[in-house]
C-alpha cells in the first residue's frame, strides 16, 4: 500500500509550498487543484429537496455552472446532474455532504469515470429569405432540427456535449439570436455498472450511532 | 380519546383502527416515541395540540417556556444531559422564528433535538398569511433535515423519521411543521416500528483495513496524543476511549465539547486545547507525531492557524460524519463510523507503549506554565469561584456555561470527571444559552434519576438575554445553582479591546444597564444571593446548597480587568501562545 510509505504529511507539504520549498511530482499529486467536476445525484422527489442540494452548494461559495433535473423510471426518484468548477478536496467534501443528506440515494462524481454528456439547445434565430439557406446549412451541419417557423424567425432543436452547442451557438450569433434556452447537461456513466470507489466507506450501515433507537431494542 | 385505549408495546409503536385528528396523533406519537419531556409555547397554529394535550393527558411532561429561544436550548441542555432527543413545540411564525437560534446552536453542536413548528393551513401557505413564516426554509441550512407534513396520514411516519435522523449518525437538529388543517384533519394511527428512510444510512463499525493501518500508526508512533471532541460523547464512547488511552500510555486533549470523555484527574489527561486551552495541550499538538482524533472536527478554534497546527503529525481521525474527513485538516488514515465501535476494535489490535519519555517532556511544558491566576485578598477572582465549585462538587455535578471569559475559567479551572457533565454553547457560542440548558439539563437529569446537582455559570450580559426562564425553573422547583459573574461588563468583547483595540472600550460597559440580580431572583421566585469579597465566596456556595426546593442565584462581583490566559489569538499559530500578561503593543501589531 503506497500510503504507507507516505513519508510527509499533508500539513508538510502545505508549509513546504508556501515557503516555496521544491516539492515532488508524487507530493505534487497530493496538492489541490481546480477542476470542473460533474457530479450525478439520484434524489427523493419531494419537497425542498433539490433546494436542500443546492443550499450545500451556495453555502461554500461554489457556483453551480449547470443543474439539470428530471424524473427517472421511478416517480418518487428524480436524477440531477450538477457541473461545477472548484478545488478537487473541497469538492469531494461537498459530494460527501451530499451523500449525507437524508434525501439523497446515491452521488457519483463522473469527472474521472469514463461518462457520456449531453445539452440540449433550443434557439430562436431572425432570418430573411438571403440567410435562410446558410442558417439551415449550419443547423444541418450540427445536426439540428427545426421545431418551429414563422415569417421571421425559426426554432432550432441542437443536442451536444456543451462545447457543441457553445459552437453552435457562436456560428448563429451573427444571424440576429433572439433567445436561447438550453437544458444544462445531463450525464450518465458508460459501462452498465458503475461502483463509485469509496475509501472511507464504513464495513456496514444502519446501526444507531446514538442513545437507542426504538426500532433496534 | 384517551391514551390507555392505545396500545403501547414493548418497542414503542402504538397504533389504533378508529381514526383521530392530526392533533391527538401528534400526542400519541410523542408518546409512542417514549418522549418524557416537552418544551414549549402554544399560539394559534398549535392550539389543537395544546387542546389535544389538556383533553388526552399524556405521559410525557409539558413544559411552558417564557421565550422559545429558551426552549430550544432547554431541549439541548436536555439532550445533552441524557443522550436522549430534546423536543419543543411552538407555534407558527413568530413562535418558530424564535427558536432559530437554538436550531442553529444545535446546529453547529451536533445535538439531537426536534422542533415541531406550527403552521397556517395548507390552502394559505404562501399567502402571507397572518402569522405565516417560511419555516422550512428558514431553517432549511441549520437542519439536519426538515420537514413540513401535508398529509394527516404521513404524521405519524415523519415524526418517527424526525427522531430517527436527529438521534443516528451525527445527531442534529430537525424541524416538523404542521399545518393546521392537518392537526384537524382525521386519520387512524400508527407509529410505525422502522423510520423507512431509503436514502439514509448510518455508519457503523469501521472498515477493518483501515483499523489495522491506524493500529500500525499508533504502534510506530513515538509522541502520540489522543484529541478528543464532542463526538465521543455523542457516540457513547468515553469508557472505551479511556481504556484505550491507559492500555497504550497515550495522553489525552480534549476539545470544549470532549470535556468529561477522559477523567481530568488522569495522570494522561492534558486537559483542553486550542484557543484558550492549556500552554502544554497545545505544545503537546505541536511536538506530537501521531495525532488521533475522536469525534472532534478541527475546529478553528480548536488549531488557529491550520497550516501551522500540529507540523509533525500524522493524522487518524475517527468520525462518524464522512464529510468531516479532511475537511479541515487532512487525515492520514479516516475511521468512519461510530466511535464507540471503532474504539472498541482497534483496542485488541493496539498493545502498551512506552511513552514515558514524552509525558516527561509534556510534564515539563506543564511546569514552564503552570494554569495560574492572581489572587487578591479584597477582589474575588472569577477563577477562584469556578475552584471553590469544583472543590464544593468534587467534579460530581453538571456544569452548564454560557458564554464569555466565565465560559473559558470554568472550562481551565473545573476539573471533568465524567461523560455528560459539561454542557455549553461551543459552536455557534450563543450568549442566552447557559440558564435555559442548564434548565433542561435539570429537568433531565431529574427524568433520568441522575443525582447531580445541576450549575450554571453565567456572565451578566449573557445572563439576561434568556433570565426570564428563572421563573420555570422556579415553577418546577428545579435546585439550579446559578453562578452570576459580574464584572459589569461584557468581558470577552472588553478583553480583546484590551488587547487588539488599544483599550477602545466600545459599547461594554454593562454598568447603567446591569440589574439588581438578587432582586431579578427574588422577583422570579428564586433565592438570591450575593458576595462581593473573597471570604464570603464559601459561605455564599454552602447556603445556595442548602436550598433544594428552587434555584439560586449567586451573584459574585468580580473586577472586569481579568482576562482569560493563555491565549492563541484568532488565526495565529497554536505555537505563538500568548502565556501570561506581555506585551500588549506586540500582541496589537499581529492581532
Ligand atoms: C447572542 C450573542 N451576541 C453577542 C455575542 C458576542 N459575545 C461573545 S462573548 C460576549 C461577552 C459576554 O459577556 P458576559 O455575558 O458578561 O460574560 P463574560 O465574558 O464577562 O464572562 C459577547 C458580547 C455572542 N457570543 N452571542
Amino acid at each position: 500500500m503506497s500510503d504507507d510509505e507516505q513519508t510527509l504529511t499533508r500539513q508538510q507539504i502545505r508549509r513546504k509550498r508556501k515557503f516555496g520549498e521544491p516539492i515532488l511530482p508524487e507530493e505534487e499529486a497530493e496538492t489541490d487543484q481546480e477542476n470542473r467536476h460533474i457530479i450525478a445525484v439520484r434524489l427523493a422527489n419531494s419537497i425542498g429537496a433539490l433546494n436542500r442540494v443546492t443550499n450545500l452548494f451556495s453555502a461554500r461559495g461554489f457556483n453551480l455552472e449547470s443543474v439539470a433535473v428530471g424524473e427517472t423510471d421511478d416517480p418518487e426518484v428524480s436524477r440531477l446532474t450538477l457541473a461545477t468548477t472548484g478545488n478537487d478536496r473541497i469538492v469531494a467534501q461537498i459530494t460527501r455532504q451530499l451523500d449525507g443528506l437524508v434525501d439523497t440515494l446515491d452521488v457519483t462524481d463522473l469527472t474521472d469515470a469514463e461518462h457520456v454528456e449531453r445539452e440540449l439547445c433550443l434557439l430562436k434565430v431572425r432570418y430573411t429569405s438571403a440567410t435562410r439557406s446558410e442558417v439551415l446549412d449550419l443547423k444541418d451541419i450540427f445536426r439540428g432540427r427545426v421545431v418551429n417557423v414563422t415569417p421571421e424567425t425559426m426554432i432550432f432543436e441542437v443536442t451536444g456535449p456543451t462545447k457543441k452547442i457553445n459552437a453552435f451557438i457562436g456560428m448563429m450569433q451573427k444571424h440576429g439570436i433572439e433567445e436561447v434556452a438550453r437544458s444544462g447537461r445531463v450525464a450518465m456513466h458508460r459501462s452498465l455498472e458503475y461502483e463509485a470507489p469509496n475509501p472511507l466507506a464504513s464495513s456496514d450501515s444502519e446501526v444507531s450511532a446514538n442513545g437507542t433507537d426504538p426500532s433496534a431494542s | 380519546m384517551p391514551s390507555d385505549t392505545i396500545e403501547h408495546t414493548a418497542n414503542g409503536t402504538a397504533a389504533t383502527t378508529e381514526t383521530m385528528t392530526g392533533a391527538e396523533i401528534f400526542v400519541h406519537a410523542l408518546d409512542a416515541e417514549g418522549v418524557d419531556t416537552v418544551f414549549g409555547h402554544p399560539g394559534g397554529a398549535v392550539i389543537k395540540i395544546y387542546d389535544a394535550m389538556e383533553r388526552i393527558q399524556p405521559r410525557f411532561e409539558h413544559v411552558l417556556v417564557r421565550h422559545e429561544q429558551g426552549g430550544t436550548h432547554a431541549a439541548e441542555g436536555y439532550a445533552k444531559a441524557t443522550g436522549g432527543v430534546g423536543t419543543v413545540l411552538v407555534t407558527s411564525g413568530p413562535g418558530a422564528t424564535n427558536t432559530v437560534t437554538g436550531i442553529a446552536d444545535a446546529y453547529m453542536d451536533s445535538v439531537p433535538i426536534v422542533v415541531f413548528t406550527g403552521q397556517v393551513p395548507t390552502h394559505l401557505i404562501g399567502n402571507d398569511s397572518f402569522q405565516e413564516t417560511d419555516t422550512v426554509g428558514v431553517t432549511r441550512s441549520i437542519t439536519k433535515h426538515n420537514f413540513l407534513v401535508r398529509d394527516v396520514n404521513e404524521l405519524a411516519s415523519t415524526i418517527r423519521q424526525a427522531y430517527h435522523i436527529a438521534r443516528t449518525g451525527r445527531p442534529g437538529p430537525v424541524v416538523v411543521d404542521i399545518p393546521k388543517d392537518v392537526q384537524m384533519a382525521e386519520a387512524p394511527f400508527a407509529y410505525p416500528e422502522t423510520p423507512n428512510l431509503e436514502g439514509y444510512s448510518v455508519p457503523g463499525k469501521g472498515a477493518p483495513k483501515q483499523i489495522s493501518r491506524a493500529a500500525r500508526m499508533i504502534e510506530e508512533a513515538e509522541r502520540p496524543l489522543l484529541y478528543v471532541g464532542g463526538g465521543t460523547i455523542n457516540a457513547d464512547a468515553p469508557d472505551h476511549l479511556t481504556k484505550l488511552a491507559r492500555k497504550t500510555n497515550i495522553p489525552v486533549t480534549t476539545t470544549l465539547h470532549g470535556l468529561g470523555a477522559f477523567p481530568e484527574t488522569d495522570d494522561l489527561s492534558l486537559g483542553w486545547l486550542g484557543m484558550h486551552g492549556f500552554y502544554h495541550a497545545n505544545q503537546a499538538v505541536q511536538h506530537a507525531d501521531l495525532i488521533i482524533a475522536c469525534g472532534a472536527r478541527f475546529d478553528d478554534r480548536v488549531t488557529g492557524k491550520v497550516d501551522a497546527w500540529a507540523p509533525h503529525a500524522k493524522i487518524i481521525h475517527i468520525d462518524i460524519d464522512p464529510a468531516c474527513i479532511s475537511k479541515n485538516v487532512y487525515a492520514d488514515c479516516a475511521l468512519v463510523g461510530n466511535a464507540s465501535d471503532i474504539l472498541q476494535q482497534l483496542l485488541p489490535q493496539v498493545g502498551p507503549k512506552d511513552t514515558s519519555d514524552w509525558l516527561a517532556q509534556i510534564d515539563a511544558w506543564r511546569e514552564e506554565c503552570p494554569q495560574t491566576y492572581d489572587t487578591s485578598d479584597d477582589t474575588i477572582a472569577p477563577q477562584f469561584v469556578v475552584e471553590r465549585l469544583y472543590e464544593k462538587t468534587k467534579g460530581d455535578a453538571v456544569m452548564v456555561t454560557d458564554v464569555g471569559q466565565h465560559q473559558m475559567w470554568v472550562a481551565q479551572f473545573f476539573k471533568f470527571g465524567q461523560t455528560r457533565s459539561h454542557i455549553t454553547s461551543g459552536g455557534l457560542g450563543t450568549m442566552g444559552f447557559g440558564l435555559p440548558a442548564a434548565m433542561g439539563a435539570a429537568f433531565g437529569v431529574r427524568k433520568r434519576g441522575r443525582d447531580l446537582p445541576v450549575v450554571c455559570v453565567s456572565g451578566d450580559g449573557g445572563f439576561v438575554m434568556n433570565g426570564q426562564e428563572l421563573s420555570v425553573a422556579a415553577a418546577h422547583g428545579l435546585p439550579l445553582k446559578i453562578a452570576v459573574m459580574n464584572n459589569n461588563f461584557l468581558g470577552m468583547v472588553r478583553q480583546w479591546q484590551s488587547l487588539f483595540h488599544d483599550d477602545r472600550f466600545s459599547h461594554t460597559d454593562l454598568t447603567a444597564t446591569n440589574p439588581d440580580f438578587v432582586k431579578l431572583a427574588e422577583a422570579h421566585h428564586c433565592v438570591g444571593l450575593r458576595a462581593t469579597h473573597p471570604n464570603e465566596v464559601d459561605d455564599v456556595i454552602d447556603e445556595a446548597w442548602s436550598v433544594n426546593d428552587r434555584p439560586v442565584l449567586m451573584e459574585f462581583q468580580v473586577p472586569k480587568e481579568e482576562m482569560v490566559f493563555p491565549m492563541v489569538p484568532a488565526g495565529a499559530a497554536t505555537g505563538d501562545m500568548i502565556t501570561e500578561m506581555f506585551n500588549k503593543d506586540a500582541i496589537a501589531k499581529e492581532g
